[in-house]
């Protein structure tokens, strides 16, 4: 058999929720004197377990709240779970919240350089890249202003550009299939079907159960962090398209 | 293999990181470079004016002696004060994207030193015009500069962590350091105090880098070999501390954005 692209085996993941966020260290430490400092234990991700092969798509479904993007912070080893694991096999690049953390003084080079860094390329692959995604995200004339000029369309164009530079194995879309407006819309999506397409394995959150019919042979179903289900798409979205209607 | 990889990353990571906190602290203007000058010399003016007339009698060069304080001191206050926000500022880069968070801090702390090192500068210009000897003997300043840079950074390190726990760590840490600079003998002069009251300074890791800088600068001397050992001591305590913080809750820091 072969190996699998993704194995998650009862990822869970706790969070501390309580007194302690907020009080600063002052409040702190009167509160540990007088013992009434409260934290509460709150598991975002329980007990999630699954498999991805190559040529999978997974679509993960589920409420606000459900842990779908924790969950993605896990595989993207952003997190590490409290228990259980996650095993990935092949280089990933993550779309979320794309035009969040760069950098409004600097320019759109200096920040293409520094994205690129923090996602782990070398100088000599940005040097090589640099005007490919330049010209791929359309923002030539832009090259030396300051990052707080673009729009925010612009951002995750210069976003989209850079992490799909690398030709990534698995791709992990949260809530984006497509990134700015019009012609770049469809070259956005284009690129992103082409990756899909050559790459090992996706994994996709979306809260369009059409787009997950279509797109997703495998499906997760999370509620309240814990897993109501994992299979193949059609069942498990007929039962998710049941269980919504229910509830209103 | 794999690891020649990592390095050539993180080390292209950290340059890029380094030049934007250069480009952000100094916004590309003249006067950012030059005020970060400007302040600490218009500092020891005010303090040389003031206290000359208290101090400045019985101490001989007392320009200079003055100086070491505020060397050492403001490069403490100014590298600490910056890298206790390394984390929290990168926080919305390392909730989306797996980085090692510690090179948020060094790259701060570089930024710290070149700042040092241009004052340091100044300071031998100083050193030059009080006719004191300039010579081989100044190499031994490497040593305490040595401790002192990785003290701050273990100072960083744990402030950092810190910050991203208790918002209202840097108002204690005003505080502190505020507290630190009076009894880091920066301007008065130790004699006044009986001789086990002067040995409590030695707790003060800042009043140990004074001290080896003056003796040295000022007097020709090389410290004895138990001020050697407390100033590398001080520095190991605070990057071990530091790091074993970062090691323990480099996942968890996450939670407290």
């Amino acid at each position: 058999m072969a190996v699998p692209v993704i194995e998650a085996k009862d990822v869970t993941v706790r969070y501390k929720v309580g007194d302690f966020k907020e009080i600063g260290i002052k409040e702190y430490f009167i509160r540990s004197v007088q013992k009434n400092f409260e934290t509460k234990d709150f598991f975002a991700v329980q007990d999630v377990s699954f498999t991805i092969n190559e040529g999978d798509m997974l679509g993960i479904i589920g409420n606000n709240g459900a842990g779908k993007s924790t969950l993605l912070k896990v595989v993207t080893q952003i997190m590490v779970p409290s228990k259980g694991y996650v095993k990935v096999n092949g280089k990933i690049a993550a779309l979320l919240e794309l035009g969040s953390g760069f950098d409004g003084d600097l320019t759109v080079k200096e920040n293409a350089y520094l994205r690129g860094a923090l996602l782990g390329y070398t100088r000599e692959f940005m040097n090589k890249q640099y005007a490919d995604i330049l010209e791929f995200s359309e923002l030539q004339e832009f090259e030396h202003r300051p990052f707080k000029q673009l729009s925010s369309g612009m951002k995750s164009r210069l976003a989209f550009a850079i992490a799909c530079m690398v030709k990534p194995e698995i791709l992990i879309l949260d809530e984006v299939l497509s990134v700015g407006d019009g012609e770049f819309k469809a070259k956005s999506e284009a690129k992103m079907f082409e990756i899909i397409e050559n790459g090992k394995a996706t994994i996709l959150v979306s809260h369009s159960l059409g787009q997950i019919r279509r797109m997703c042979n495998k499906v997760l179903w999370l509620d309240k962090g814990r897993q109501l289900a994992f299979g193949d798409s059609e069942p498990i979205c007929d039962d998710y398209e049941a269980f919504m209607k229910r509830i209103k | 293999m794999d690891i020649l990889q990592r390095i050539k990353q993180h080390q292209f990571l950290f340059e890029e990181l380094v030049k934007r906190d250069f480009t952000k602290k100094y916004k590309r203007t003249i006067l950012g470079v030059f005020w970060s000058i400007l302040s600490p010399l218009l500092m020891l003016l005010v303090q040389a004016l003031v206290f000359t007339q208290f101090f400045g009698r019985t101490t001989p060069h007392y320009i200079i002696y003055l100086f070491c304080g505020n060397l050492i001191y403001s490069y403490f206050k100014e590298s600490t004060g910056a890298g206790m926000g390394a984390l929290m500022e990168n926080a919305s880069i390392f909730s989306k994207i797996n980085v090692p968070k510690y090179l948020f801090l060094l790259s701060k702390n570089v930024a710290s030193f070149i700042n040092f090192v241009i004052i340091l500068g100044i300071f031998f210009i100083f050193v030059l015009f009080d006719r004191l000897p300039i010579g081989f003997h100044l190499l031994m300043l490497i040593y305490p500069i040595g401790c002192l840079v990785i003290f701050n950074l273990g100072m960083g390190l744990i402030l950092s962590a810190w910050f991203m726990m208790f918002k209202d760590i840097k108002y204690l840490y005003d505080i502190f350091t505020m507290a630190l600079m009076y009894f880091s003998a920066i301007f008065y002069t130790l004699d006044v105090y009986p001789p086990a009251v002067q040995q409590l300074f030695y707790l003060n890791p800042m009043y140990v880098y004074i001290y080896y800088f003056r003796s040295i600068v000022i007097y020709g001397k090389i410290p004895g070999l138990a001020i050697h050992f407390i100033a590398i001591l001080y520095a190991v305590l605070a990057v071990l501390l530091g790091a074993l913080i970062y090691k323990k809750k480099n996942y968890t820091f996450l939670y407290y954005i």
